[in-house]
């Protein structure tokens, strides 16, 4: 068991090493940290920082993809959210009032969770392909997150929204406490429960699941309902952040970020397998990559390029035929299997 | 009905071996196909018969052996290979585009084409031409989805004419067709016989095996049984060849069975006109306590379609269910799973275990099921159960954190069986667990099924193999063609009577479709 | 030998209706948009009064141009039963490339095929990452989507305008027969074009049927001796090059390139194809439905416009259109299952 945890986060623990180190030899202060008041600064702290909606969104996503499925409407949802809480604070007399500040974040959320809902019910009841039934939100949702704020960027003034991506506990952003408590409450959920085994076994053989008795359909559902709640949270994150509800601009292009992130991780697409700890480790690694690109001075614009090539190398690590084929070669074997028998 | 006994061999396989890791498939198998003769591939399942026909089809490189073709030798590399050598294939799940059109269908890839592109309508009067050829005469501008399993598997044999093929393989063509409908695609395959094409015909139906054979060839676990003019092989005998004898001592496990059941109050379970259209005639089945009841009878009889109804895994659409004089309505795995009956599946692989979960997740996971996923299985209680059950059923490796996907067949059936035991149930319906594992773990299992049964456990337990289910179960029902045909006391009757009784000769049944 | 008649009489029996639908099944779909589209227009025209006029009509066609090839090329891959997420992206990096070529003074007549050629690169890619590595078609068009969003931005950050006279031509030439009546330009009468041409290699091609066969059964296609990987690298070619054109018209019709151009049009295109008829699951759809559907789309956008309502409103709609017909094609497809 040791041995294949080790295994499977070795390619992400490596290229997160391998970056780190590249950074540290490339420009030293990276890893250095200052204390400017009772705060730290650095590169890391912005990394911990920034980090906190795409960690969010790829635990999400994490789940989902485990039970062969994919959610594309998170950033949609993402933009959804953090109109939802705005527009409410916005209205609101007491903007600074902490109560009100809670409650439109929890209205926030659960919308959240109910569109999450929705793509769950789309692919578990329905029986829509997941990239179909996630395409139908990602579609609409921002249009509807462009409606809730009337075509507008909100924009807003109130402190403890504020406190939520740009506040510091402990020397720390707050922001980087959020994504340490969403990583800790899933992999309590997942693992202290019995959820993430039953979740992974729906993923790797959805009719052995059945026969042995399985709710797969309640945790399909369950999978795409916790997406939404964690993309309704990193809107709020997100919007915090610029204070504004900028529906075209929130989230955009997350979801590819964070499925990155989940295939950097060691879960394979065709669902199954998965740990929070590879999460993680992909979100820190993409994160690392973009403040690298950054640094680089290569315009941010041109990031996806980078990701685009970042892409194409773990899929063909995980590639079957690329390593029958190294395989092959190794043996000189040579079934015609591949071309029919699939 | 054989007509050339020394017709001109077409194709030739000679010491044909495959293997797959770990396995080895086929094991120096020789086929003869000659011209005008009808050849009948017969053998159970994971006998090789598959593996043999891809070998011809070119699905699959030969590991060991040769192919030779009119004289000449020949490498496949691919399935055009085979086609442009003159073997055509119609598989059992006909291999055809429903979304397309009978004639373009017949025609791909041939299409007729003239300066404009493909010309429509001189492409679907020569798919006419081929259909009429056969006698068929269908509009070929509907679509194909329009049409039965039975005239796609006539379209698909006038696409294996278009290219003038010399052999044609049919891969269990009938074994979704009803009476009339086998006796028009006879009437085809006896019309092509008689043009002189050579026709390797595979099928579970013994009756069809004697209506339409010139000759068969027996595989059993791989190897060559042997090959017999029809007439030379009564069913009986074929029936033995293909299912062998294994002559192991387990005499504890028979005195077991031959055990007097208490049936005077209500059974486990009783199944009255129990079936669904097109898959099973209604049936009926009762199991007591304590009682193992077999289920014989070849594959495709029906035997798994009807453990199936019975467990929810598919739907049953007539009969009633009662589990202890209560009438229950099983319609998914979880309605029977909450009534106390397991069911291991016979495709172990794809329906029982979860390959990338561990030896223990897999044991766990009924448990854990049923409780939902909420409650979860402590740690500590899940090393003592698993603990228990892999040292009750002798899992190897005994590591609980071993991926099942790597453990052998007989191990992961050990691990399938502890999932299902540890639930506690009052009715375990094994369907084949016996299959494809090795001598000692078929004896451990069956062991462990026999001292099941006599601490009160309900059993049904399938098998090809005869002789398993005389040791093992009380009362055998047997079926054929997706029927029960009756029920025997099994300490009364040898593996002889039982072969008797599945082989006999009886007109043969309606189709289900009718009778539903 | 007996003879086989039976579903010859049916059709007979039932009459020209079930022979119909016996052979053209697949055209319902696209008829129902056809409806759909028509249902449109006469809502929109007894809501509006002026909505049915050649000018908006004529429009259509004009701004839509670039979303007509793309969803030809669209079409080709879903019906293989793929999908192609970098046409957005593909036609914005073309655009620019070519933008920044005709800028350095290269002659229209190689920056054109240059386009193309790009275009068809990427689906090559596409097509290469799928067929040989397994790729899912989503994961290897997003990665291409990647590239070439990048790529467009290394080209410039900034939009660059496009001077060149025989391309801003496609755009500014109106055919028309009389002031106030119905026009064309270049643009429209290339993107018909593209839909025709597409529309003939699907029916009248191996290929082309190559192409439903993959979509219907690839397994079948293959033990059938078609050239399936061949045709499926060709599909997301076609694709490519769709893309590529694409960006030559787009570039035309803004008169510059910008490297976010054709955010979010990949969803468009697909929510276009879908609408036209084409089921996801491949085999089975026909660019004229695409056509339907992207001019359904146009549409929307159009009468939103009119109603001087925000535009957020033409994706909740084109997205609610989207649920709708892929709910009634899950009914369709589970049906068609049962039987």
């Amino acid at each position: 068991m040791k041995k294949i945890l080790t295994h499977r986060l070795m390619l992400p623990i490596a290229a997160l090493v391998a970056l780190i180190v590249i950074n540290t030899i490339a420009r030293p202060s990276f890893v250095s940290v200052t204390v400017k008041g009772d705060q730290l600064y650095g590169p890391l702290i912005d990394i911990l920082r920034n980090s906190a909606p795409l960690m969010l969104v790829s635990l999400g996503m994490m789940i989902v993809i485990s039970t062969r499925g994919i959610d594309l409407s998170v950033g949609a949802i993402m933009a959804v959210s953090g109109a939802v809480a705005l527009t409410i604070i916005d209205g609101s007399p007491t903007p600074n009032d902490l109560g009100t500040v809670l409650g439109a974040i929890g209205i926030a959320v659960l919308i959240g969770m109910l569109l999450g809902a929705w793509n769950g019910f789309l692919v578990a009841v329905v029986g829509v392909q997941p990239i179909i039934a996630t395409l139908v939100l990602m579609l609409a949702g921002r249009g509807v997150a462009l409606l809730i704020t009337g075509g507008f960027i909100t924009t807003i003034n109130s402190a403890p929204y504020k406190f939520m991506a740009q506040g510091y506990v402990i020397g720390l952003p707050f922001a980087f406490f959020v994504s340490v408590a969403a990583v800790a409450l899933v992999a309590l959920i997942e693992r202290r429960t019995a959820l993430g085994v039953l979740t992974e076994a729906v993923g790797i053989n959805p009719e052995a699941s059945r026969l042995a008795g399985v709710r797969s359909r309640g945790i399909i559902w369950g999978a795409y309902a916790a997406s939404g709640v964690l993309a309704g949270f990193a809107g709020i994150l997100y919007s915090s952040n610029t204070m504004a509800a900028d529906s075209n601009a929130a989230g955009l292009y997350i979801e590819l970020y964070a499925i990155l992130a989940v295939v950097l991780g060691g879960t394979s697409l065709m669902g199954g397998k998965f740990t929070v700890a590879g999460t993680v480790i992909g979100v820190f690694t993409i994160e690392t990559l973009r403040s690298t690109i950054l640094f680089l001075g290569v315009p941010s614009a041109v990031a996806p390029l980078f990701l685009a090539v970042a892409v194409v190398i773990v899929v063909l690590i995980q590639s079957p035929r690329l390593r029958s084929l190294v395989t092959r070669t190794a043996q000189g074997a040579r079934p015609n299997t591949s071309e029919v028998a699939r | 009905m054989s007509t050339a006994k020394e017709a001109r061999a077409i194709v030739e396989m000679r010491g044909i071996t495959i293997e797959f890791p770990g396995v080895k498939a086929l094991d120096g198998v020789d086929l003869t196909l000659r011209g005008g003769e009808v050849h009948t591939l017969m053998g159970e399942n994971g006998a090789g018969k598959s593996t043999l026909i891809k070998a011809l089809t070119g699905v699959y490189a030969i590991d060991g052996g040769s192919i030779i073709v009119e004289g000449t030798p020949r490498e496949f590399r691919g399935t055009a290979d085979a086609q442009l050598a003159g073997i055509s294939t119609v598989y059992q799940e006909v291999n055809l585009c429903t979304n397309l059109s009978v004639g373009e269908n017949v025609m791909l890839g041939h299409e007729v084409r003239g300066p404009l592109g493909i010309n429509w309508a001189a492409t679907h009067r020569e798919a006419a031409r081929h259909l009429e050829n056969l006698g068929v005469r269908l509009d070929t501008r509907s679509m194909l989805s329009a049409h039965s399993i039975a005239v796609q598997q006539l379209v698909a044999i006038s696409r294996a004419m278009v290219t003038d093929s010399r052999v044609l393989v049919l891969d269990e063509p009938t074994s979704s067709l009803d009476r009339g409908e086998v006796d028009q695609l006879f009437g085809v395959i006896r019309g092509l016989r008689d043009r002189g094409v050579a026709i390797l015909f595979v099928t579970h139906f013994l009756d069809q095996v004697y209506e339409i054979s010139d000759r068969l060839t027996v595989l059993r676990n791989g190897t060559l049984v042997g090959e017999y003019p029809v007439e030379d092989l009564p069913r009986g005998q074929l029936i033995s060849k293909m299912i062998g004898r294994e002559l192991d001592e387990l005499d504890a496990i028979s005195q077991s069975a031959a055990r007097a059941i208490d049936r005077t109050s209500d059974p486990v379970i009783r199944a009255t006109g129990v079936g669904r259209r097109g898959v099973l005639h209604p049936a009926d089945v009762e199991v007591y306590d304590g009682e193992v009841v077999g289920l014989a009878g070849l594959l495709g009889s029906g035997r798994t379609e009807l453990v199936r109804l019975l467990y929810g895994a598919d739907r049953a659409d007539a009969g009633r269910v009662e589990v202890r004089g209560r009438t229950a309505r099983i319609t998914n795995p979880r309605h029977a799973i909450d009534r106390r009956i397991a069911f291991s599946s016979e495709d172990r692989r794809a329906e029982g275990l979860v390959g990338d979960l561990t030896v223990a997740e897999n044991i766990v996971l009924g448990i854990q099921a049923k409780r939902g996923a909420l409650r979860k299985v402590r740690k500590s209680e899940q090393d003592t159960i698993v603990e228990e059950y892999i040292q009750a059923l002798g899992v190897r490796p005994a590591n609980p954190n071993a991926l099942v996907r790597n453990l052998s067949g007989g191990n992961q059936q050990k691990v399938l069986l502890a999932r299902w035991l540890a639930t506690a149930p009052q009715l375990i319906i094994l369907d084949e667990p016996t299959r494809g594992i090795d001598v000692g773990a078929k004896a451990d299992i069956q062991r462990k099924v026999a001292e099941l049964s006599e601490q009160g456990l309900a059993v049904v337990f399938i098998s090809s193999e005869l002789e398993e289910v005389i040791r093992i179960a009380q009362r055998i029902v047997v079926m054929r063609d997706r029927r029960k045909i009756g029920e025997l006391t099994s300490h009364d009757i040898g593996v002889d009577d039982l072969v008797a009784f599945i082989a006999d000769e009886q007109p043969q049944p309606d189709s289900p479709e009718s009778a539903a | 030998m007996t003879s086989v008649q039976a579903p010859l009489e049916k059709a007979d029996a039932f009459g020209p209706l079930k022979r119909f639908v016996s052979r053209r099944a697949s055209w319902i779909p696209v008829f129902a948009a056809l409806a759909l589209l028509i249902l449109i227009f006469i809502a929109g025209q007894a809501y509006f009064g002026n909505f049915l006029t050649p000018r908006v009509i004529s429009a259509l066609l004009l701004d839509n141009a670039y979303l007509f090839i793309l969803a030809v090329g669209m079409t080709f891959v879903i019906l293989t039963g793929g999908i192609d997420l970098s046409v957005g992206a593909v036609m914005a990096f073309t655009g620019m490339f070519g933008a920044s070529l005709l800028r350095d003074g290269v002659p229209s007549g190689i920056v054109v095929p240059v386009m193309l050629l790009l275009g068809a690169a990427f689906g090559l890619a596409i097509g290469v990452l799928v067929q040989y590595f397994d790729v899912q078609p989503f994961i290897a068009s997003l990665a291409a989507m990647f590239a070439a969003r990048g790529l467009a931005f290394m080209v410039s950050l900034d939009s660059i305008k496009v001077e060149t006279p025989e391309i801003l031509w496609l755009q500014s030439t109106r055919i028309q027969g009389a002031p106030g009546s119905f026009y064309i330009t270049p643009t429209g009468i290339i993107a018909l074009l593209v839909v025709l041409v597409a529309a003939l290699v699907l029916a009248y091609t191996r290929f082309g049927r190559t192409i439903y066969a993959i979509g219907g059964n690839e397994q079948s296609a293959r033990l059938m001796g078609l050239p399936v990987v061949r045709s499926k690298l060709l599909a997301y070619v076609v694709s490519g090059v769709c893309a590529g054109l694409a960006g030559v018209v787009f570039t035309a019709y803004t008169g510059a390139s910008y490297p976010l151009n054709g955010m979010g049009t990949e969803l468009d295109t697909i929510a276009a194809v879908v609408i036209g008829g084409t089921l996801l699951l491949g085999g089975s759809g026909f660019v004229v439905g695409s056509m339907i559907g992207v001019f359904v789309y146009g549409t929307i956008k159009t009468a939103i416009s009119f109603m001087g309502a925000d535009q957020s409103w033409t994706r909740i709609s084109v997205g609610l259109l989207l649920l709708l017909f892929v709910v009634v094609q899950r009914i369709i497809v589970a049906r068609s299952d049962r039987r």
